[in-house]
């Protein structure tokens, strides 16, 4: 079964060799999140124009799509990673998808709030019950499902295993928030920036909200680094490679 | 830059948004650090009551 | 029952209770979505007709809006491709709120026409600056002038 795998692969799987490779990338994932972030901030807050009908009020998107974006995207990573947990109780997958929850419903929370500050003057209200709000509302729910029944159990082990399940029976929601606005009558309109055929945007928009999106991914890396770092360090306090981190420290 | 601040009169709109953005990943990211600085601090305490123990055991020498 | 099983078994439910809740709100929003709106032909049909309060979408008829003096009280027409209802509504407007605009207002009906208590502009998910619309519709009146052969209005006299 595993022969298929790489070895540089296998290596990474253990948690002293993950945890050195994860302290290597972490600076250059923050680095490039907030280089990419500030080009994205100016390019959105100062060179693109006002919009024909929405005026300085649409620049909300360019933290708005950027975190809907990762709120998903994170669900997905977290999903797959619950599989490999679940299915080959490799230890370092549990992490992954454990701690990517924080970062998705930090994503996803951001999303609901911008996009309620967004909606109250161009829509009218700060909320309502269509297809695309409520199944974002019900993302954060589940991100906050798959937090609490991880911390409800005593053996974390157990905990992760129960949260992954969660978080495999809402991976239905993700492509249910992404075609909401496609398969029912909803009050937010529909998808502007497209994979396939071309986008409502002019380009002066578009590259700042295509910069943002590459500068929030770097940034979950970033994050996901230091969180399973900071939990493998918890989860494997036992052995060798970490007492001599804690000496290590120490001795500073 | 008034301009700029007002944003077009949306000023109580987008830069709350562009806040809260800010701070909820800021949040996010200080939470490990937290978090790796409590974990060696309960380890190297763990470790140091375990040194004493095995200190003090080496100090009263057991009969054969 | 063993603590091994037991615990099992609350997993099993705190996971069904949480998967319950998610479906449930998506069922919920599906409920109130499966009549998000109607529009005016359907609701001419009468196919709003068990529902006391409910929602109308469609375009606002370019020129009908019409705005009293002394009150936040307004009229207009909402449309769609076969048919029209006109609605009363009394409060402030959201910024959108035009001819041609998308809305969705919730409401009832009254004597023949519809009493808005909200109305809700949605917006398309194009962007882009007023002088490329601008541009953009120029264009677009030009090349209908072409097409249908009328000749533009700054015509030679006879």
């Amino acid at each position: 079964m595993s022969s298929w795998i790489p070895l540089w692969l296998h290596k990474l799987g253990s948690p002293p060799t993950f945890y050195r490779f994860a302290g290597k990338l972490r600076p250059w994932m923050l680095a490039l999140a907030i280089v990419l972030g500030l080009v994205a901030l100016y390019g959105g807050l100062v060179l693109a124009p006002p919009d024909y009908q929405q005026g300085d009020d649409y620049r909300i998107i360019f933290v708005h799509v950027p975190s809907a974006w990762m709120g998903l995207f994170i669900y997905g990573v977290m999903a797959v990673s619950a599989f490999i947990a679940l299915v080959w109780r490799i230890k370092l997958a549990e992490v992954v998808a454990m701690e990517s929850a924080p970062i998705g419903a930090a994503f996803t929370l951001i999303t609901l709030v911008t996009g309620s500050l967004w909606g109250v003057r161009m829509w009218g209200t700060w909320w309502t019950w269509d297809a695309r709000l409520t199944s974002e509302l019900v993302l954060l729910f589940l991100y906050l499902g798959v937090i609490g029944l991880y911390h409800a159990f005593e053996d974390r082990r157990q905990g992760a295993r129960a949260a992954a399940f969660l978080a495999l029976i809402g991976i239905i929601n993700v492509p249910i928030v992404h075609f909401s606005v496609n398969w029912w009558n909803t009050l937010h309109q529909g998808s502007t920036v497209r994979l396939f055929g071309p986008s409502t945007m002019t380009d002066s928009m578009i590259w700042p909200l295509l910069t943002m999106m590459v500068a929030t991914k770097c940034y979950y890396v970033f994050s996901l680094c230091s969180r399973v770092r900071a939990d493998l360090l918890a989860l494997e306090g036992g052995k060798d490679w970490v007492r001599q981190i804690a000496a290590g420290e120490s001795a500073r | 830059m008034n301009q700029f601040l007002a944003m077009g009169g949306y000023a109580v709109y987008v830069w709350p948004a562009y806040a809260v953005f800010l701070v909820v990943l800021l949040a996010d990211a200080l939470a490990p650090v937290l978090r790796r600085r409590r974990v060696l601090r309960e380890l190297r305490g763990r470790l140091a009551r375990q040194a004493a123990r095995q200190q003090r055991h080496a100090d009263t020498p057991t009969d054969a | 029952m063993n603590p091994t099983r037991k615990r099992r078994l609350i997993i099993v439910v705190m996971v069904l209770i949480a998967a319950a809740v998610a479906g449930g709100l998506t069922v919920f929003a599906l409920q109130q979505n499966m009549n998000y709106l109607f529009t005016p032909s359907q609701v001419q049909e009468g196919q709003a007709r068990s529902y006391k309060t409910f929602r109308l979408g469609g375009m606002v008829k370019e020129g009908s809006i019409q705005r009293s003096s002394d009150s936040l009280k307004v009229t207009f027409t909402v449309v769609d491709a076969d048919g029209a209802m006109p609605v009363e509504y009394t409060g402030i407007l959201p910024d959108l709120f035009r001819d041609n605009q998308s809305v969705i207002t919730t409401g009832h009906m009254e004597d023949g026409h519809f009493v808005a208590t909200e109305v809700l502009a949605k917006h398309d998910e194009t962007y882009m600056p007023k002088e490329l619309k601008d541009a953009m519709a120029k264009a677009h009146k030009g090349r209908k002038v072409a097409e249908t052969g009328d000749q533009p209005p700054a015509a030679t006299k006879p």
